[in-house]
């Protein structure tokens, strides 16, 4: 009896989710449209974050002495032996004497080239770069100064480094504030085109439901299908935002210009970034394909 | 025979949203091994109620009971079990149309969570029952009308399931086809399945002496299997008998007292139109 029933089928059992056939694939693009800008928006918010902690560090590890041309003084030998002052200080990492014509190079702008007299007393500046962290005691420098006689002033950036902290302080909250917006709207249009993604599938809900299969076996099929979809939509995304920003970093754009631009510096943050996107990515549209499910099957019965 | 009915209904009535009500106080036994036909114009419930039957709506009022547990305090996931219980063949099939025949036929058992290695020989022989043995690797797609029914058939009864339900299971097939799977029913019925065959055949419906419930307007009127009416109908007429000799033996008379039940059998023929 049993030789005149042919075979079953070979092989393991057919998915009982029918294949995409292009119905997925605009949710495909558009997951991964969105986490390629939510990437960008990432790596561009931290590129303006580091960037601002530069600014910060850089008014708070420098001092600039400003020597001023006294009659009958050597102003370029006062300049000389104020570095070298500063230089012996504690926390001083080094104190460079800038000349006249650094004097003269910061005015061209202002003035033109070759429009002052060669007699025309100039401040003169020393750059004093000192160790993070160091509190330089201006004072005793100032008192120092003076005994030798020089018409110096002390300028450690207080007055700006106020302000350029709040400036950068707005630009990190800006680019956190774009990241979050565009990671919420990718989130909203992953968690919308699962939903009606799944609407085209109601049949195979239907038959499955009536053929007795619990919620959570149904649930887990679409569950599954859309962790699998967000997943690789969200690395199709990541790749390719971490593709532009090493093309942008390669280009020589100047910092101040890269300021929102996304910037590949090789560090961990853009590996776990551009790792733990597609993930977030598929399990949004996991999570969303499972409630979706879920509000439908509880409609049912 | 088990005394407890596989399905009661009791005062059921069932309403979509706010609209009206489309079944009415509807109270009935469905014994466990009956056979029975469930008929009435478009529109009348049917589908409603073979929805209730199949546990894919709820009533709005009323009890039922399948399988001797009421309704309205199952929990929600006990119902997979008891739908597991009932095979539907619905009147469009709704076969799954990416998966071939026999993974269509396996999907009950599939989601029972049993291995394939366990029913893929059982699949095979029930294919090759209804005459598909061939078939099992074809799309449903690439299959004719009679051919995806008995693809649903084989599905609705691949569990063995307690109670049947078929909508128009003979609404697109010829005649011929059409007897072959009420003998499938009936056959299916001698095995111990209880089984409603909701249908429009008024041909179909004479061909076995089952009772015939028919819904119109909502509410439900049931005809006892012929077999039933006649002995009934013959118990009525050996009373009138009875009487007719007790009172007078005079003559012409039995005729009248019979008719009323021929023109009741020939109302009902009517309705089920």
């Amino acid at each position: 009896m049993s030789s005149a029933i042919p075979k079953p089928p070979a092989g393991g059992n057919g998915r009982l989710l029918p294949p995409d056939a292009g119905r997925d694939r605009p949710l495909f693009v558009v997951a991964a449209i969105l986490v390629f800008l939510a990437c960008i928006a990432a790596l561009g918010a931290r590129g303006a974050w580091l960037q601002a902690q530069r600014w910060t560090t850089d008014l708070e590890t420098s001092l600039t002495i400003q020597i001023r041309p006294v009659e009958g003084r050597d102003a370029e030998a006062d300049a000389g032996r104020a570095a070298e002052l500063a230089a012996a200080l504690p926390g001083v990492e080094r104190a460079t004497s800038r000349g006249r014509d650094h004097a003269l190079a910061l005015l061209t702008p202002w003035l033109g080239e070759g429009n002052l007299p060669d007699d025309l007393p100039l401040p003169l500046l020393v750059d004093v770069r000192t160790r993070s962290g160091v509190q330089i005691d201006t004072a005793a420098l100032q008192a120092q100064l003076d005994a030798e006689g020089m018409m110096a002033r002390i300028d450690d950036h207080g007055r700006w480094s106020d302000a350029v902290r709040r400036a950068a302080g707005s630009a990190q909250a800006l680019g956190l504030g774009l990241l979050a917006l565009l990671a919420g709207a990718a989130a909203a249009v992953i968690a919308f085109a699962a939903r009606a993604s799944l609407a085209a599938r109601l049949d195979v809900i239907d038959a499955l439901h009536l053929c007795g299969a619990e919620d959570r076996f149904i649930a887990g099929l679409f569950q599954r299908r859309f962790f699998m979809l967000g997943l690789k939509a969200g690395v199709a995304g990541a790749v390719f935002a971490g593709l532009v920003s090493l093309l942008v970093s390669l280009g020589d754009a100047p910092a101040d210009m890269a300021f929102f631009l996304p910037q590949w510096a090789s560090d961990p943050f853009e590996f776990v970034l551009l790792a733990a996107a597609p993930i977030l990515a598929g399990l949004t549209a996991a999570v969303s394909a499972r409630l979706a499910v879920a509000s439908d099957l509880r409609g049912r019965w | 025979m088990d005394p407890e009915p596989v399905i009661r209904f009791d005062n059921v009535g069932m309403r979509y949203g706010r609209g009206p009500e489309i079944l009415r106080d509807l109270s009935f036994d469905l014994p466990r091994g009956s056979f029975q036909f469930l008929t009435g114009p478009s529109g009348a419930g049917k589908t409603s109620l073979l929805r209730l039957i199949y546990l894919a709506a709820k009533p709005s009022r009323g009890l039922i009971s399948y399988f001797g547990r009421d309704a309205a305090t199952l929990p929600r996931n006990e119902l997979p079990d008891l739908r597991r219980r009932v095979g539907v063949v619905f009147q469009e099939f709704r076969l799954l149309g990416h998966m071939n025949v026999f993974d269509n036929v396996a999907l009950p058992l599939r989601v029972a969570g049993r291995k394939r290695q366990d029913y893929a020989e059982d699949v095979a022989e029930l294919l090759t029952w209804v005459g598909l043995g061939d078939k099992m690797n074809a799309l449903p797609a690439t299959l004719s009308g009679g051919e995806q029914q008995r693809v649903a058939i084989a599905r609705a009864v691949v569990g063995q399931p307690e109670v049947l339900i078929a909508d128009e299971p003979t609404g697109n097939v010829d005649p011929e086809m059409g007897m072959r799977l009420l003998r499938l029913f009936a056959e299916l019925n001698k095995l111990g399945t209880t089984i409603i065959i909701a249908t429009h055949d008024l041909q179909l419906v004479r061909m076995l002496d089952a009772p015939v419930m028919t819904l119109s307007n909502g509410h439900l009127h049931i005809r006892p299997p012929r077999s039933e009416r006649l002995r009934m109908q013959e118990a009525a007429e050996a009373e009138a008998e009875a009487d007719r000799i007790a009172a007078a033996p005079a003559a012409a008379a039995p005729r009248s007292s019979v008719e009323p039940h021929e023109t009741d059998i020939a109302d009902d023929g009517d309705v089920d139109e």
